[in-house]
């Protein structure tokens, strides 16, 4: 009897080289889970169960897969085959990784609960009236709720470390150009990364190195300086571990939240870490209103190519080619695509562009040396990962600015390129809290090892009480 | 931020959406609320700051001009809404 729930990519992979488990059983056991326990998560939109002999995988339907149906979530992609792979797709099969499944994100990627999805939101395993956080929702659900071993998720301004934190889970949101954008339903392209959603940081770090590297297809991509590190160490010797206080003390974080980070920081000081307090004067109160103009401007450039002339929905009627352009877009896109598209473009517009773009572009370099000046007295920075834990569905849906708050503590980093990896940390109110380990540029193996630390340490328990 | 019905159907137009004429208001407030919101970034002096549009540090990645396969035509109109004839149809272009 596999136990889908606590199964780790690891325990898989020890079980299939053995031949304690074949590949067709723990496919079997996977398609089973998920005919228990998908109707009440939701967190396919395309179930494949191929077979194989590797440890199986989710994909968030941003990730473009050959000959399977990939929709960013959204109508107006609804029965769009793409006739490529995406270079992360291509590399999860060359690693003989069968594909259960595409799983649920917020339309192109947009928003933090999955709610934005055209196709109904997800729900968390934790608990079923609660959103499972997003973008990457979907995978978030299927790993948390034992639908898949691990997944890949997309962030820009957070969407695999929330979803990550929401869900008890492990997130990493790589350095910016670690993993190729090739094939990746874009967003916005100098934030947009692909990462891993998994149960250990162990798992979390194997799934890295596999989708890792540069690709000649991607010139945003480079080499990773070293090879990725799979960590053993327990202890946190030698790390010098800063907490910017903007982060941790911003408007609207939970009091339970904060109680778990300060249990988890005060445990890293006993694990052998020199703790102390550091600043990012400027970064967590113009990071969401940088990003907010940033990502959209670049969506709204990037969403242009959805026009119903070549794929995906085009609207019915009569008109021309601009009519056919525009009702098309206006049907086919949702609420949270169309607010961005046209933030965007009024902040790239003649005679806004300096004031709006121009001025957050800015911005952003005030935010890189901010986290650069306190990467020099530190090696990692700490931090709750979302202000909140899940919230109920249909909560802050109706309030696009509320729901921008929950990338308030992700946000900042993103915009510097650096990377951040989210794990568990403990549960408020029977819900998980998430603890953001920020790095900088390629120090993915030094987040791992201490994210692997303090797993070890903290000994949260992934699966969710109300499934144990 | 107040913005003004003209500035919604401008944006609008140059966006390519066709926002319904009943929704024009909605749409309206709500761009205005983050107009205002994201507007903050004003409040900073960054005279002499240089922006940055790309947080990696890559200059000129080039590539050998090698020509390689690209999609067949079958696989470019395999999604196409409306193929004849090899080509995408659509609407014409209007006066």
């Amino acid at each position: 009897m596999i136990d889908t729930l606590r199964l780790t990519a690891e325990e898989a992979a020890r079980l299939l080289e053995t031949g304690e488990v074949s590949g067709d059983e723990l496919r079997g056991a996977y398609v089973e889970a998920i005919g228990a326990r998908d109707p009440e998560l939701h967190a396919y939109l395309h179930v494949v169960g191929e077979a194989g002999d590797g440890v199986p995988i989710a994909l968030k339907d941003n990730i473009t897969t050959r000959g399977i149906p990939t929709t960013a979530g959204s109508k107006i992609l609804e029965g769009y085959v793409p006739v490529f792979d995406s270079t992360v797709a291509w590399r999860v099969k060359d690693a003989r990784l069968p594909l259960i499944g595409k799983t649920n994100l917020d339309e192109f990627a947009m928003g933090s609960s999955t709610e934005n999805s055209a196709y109904g939101p997800s729900h968390n395993p934790w608990d079923l009236e609660r959103v499972p956080g997003g973008s990457s929702g979907g995978t978030a659900a299927a790993v948390a709720g034992g639908l898949a071993p691990w997944g890949l998720g997309s962030d820009t301004g957070g969407s695999i470390k929330q979803p990550a934190s929401l869900c008890g889970l492990v997130g990493l949101r790589p350095t910016y150009g670690t993993v190729s954008r090739y094939g990746i339903v874009a967003f916005a392209s100098s934030l947009d990364q692909v990462g891993p959603i998994t149960k250990t940081v162990r798992d979390c770090a194997r799934l890295y190195a596999t989708i890792s590297g540069r690709d000649p297809c991607d010139s945003t991509t480079v080499e990773l300086p070293e090879p990725v590190e799979i960590p053993e160490a327990e202890v946190l010797n030698g790390l010098r571990i800063g907490i910017p206080r903007e982060l941790n003390e911003a408007e609207g974080i939970e009091p339970g939240v904060k109680e778990a980070v300060s249990q988890a920081i005060a445990l890293s000081e006993e694990l052998g870490a020199e703790v102390g307090e550091c600043r990012l004067p400027r970064s967590v109160d113009f990071g969401l209103a940088c990003y907010y103009l940033v990502a959209p401007a670049e969506a709204s450039s990037n969403l242009a190519r959805y026009d119903g002339v070549r794929y995906g929905y085009r609207a019915a009627g009569d008109g021309d080619l601009t009519a056919l352009y525009s009702r098309t877009r206006w049907e086919g896109f949702g609420p949270e695509p169309r607010r961005r598209i046209l933030i965007g473009t009024y902040a790239l517009s003649a005679g806004y562009y300096d004031a709006f773009y121009g001025q957050a572009q800015k911005v952003r370099t005030v935010i890189a040396q901010e986290h650069a000046t306190a990467f020099e007295d530190y090696d990692l920075l700490l931090s709750p990962t979302s202000p909140t834990v899940a919230f109920k569905i249909g909560e802050k849906a109706e309030n696009p600015l509320a729901m921008y708050l929950s990338d308030l503590l992700t946000i900042p980093a993103n915009m510097a390129g650096l990377p951040g990896l989210s794990i568990p940390c403990g549960l408020s109110e029977g819900l998980p809290v998430g603890l953001q380990i920020l790095g900088s540029q390629f120090s993915e193996n030094l987040m791992f090892r201490a994210g692997h630390a303090l797993e070890r340490a903290l000994d949260f328990d992934y699966v969710p009480e109300r499934l144990r | 931020m107040a913005i003004t019905r003209e500035d919604v159907l401008h944006v609008a137009r140059l966006a390519r959406l066709e926002i319904p004429e009943g929704e024009v208001d909605r749409v309206r407030e709500e761009l205005g609320a983050i107009l205002e919101a994201v507007g903050k970034v004003a409040e900073l002096d960054l005279s002499d700051v240089e922006p940055t549009s790309h947080p990696l540090a890559v200059v000129n990645v080039w590539a050998e001009d090698d020509p390689r396969p690209s999609l067949s035509p079958e696989d470019a109109l395999a999604n196409a809404p409306d193929p004849v004839d090899g080509a995408f149809r659509v609407p014409a272009v209007g006066t």
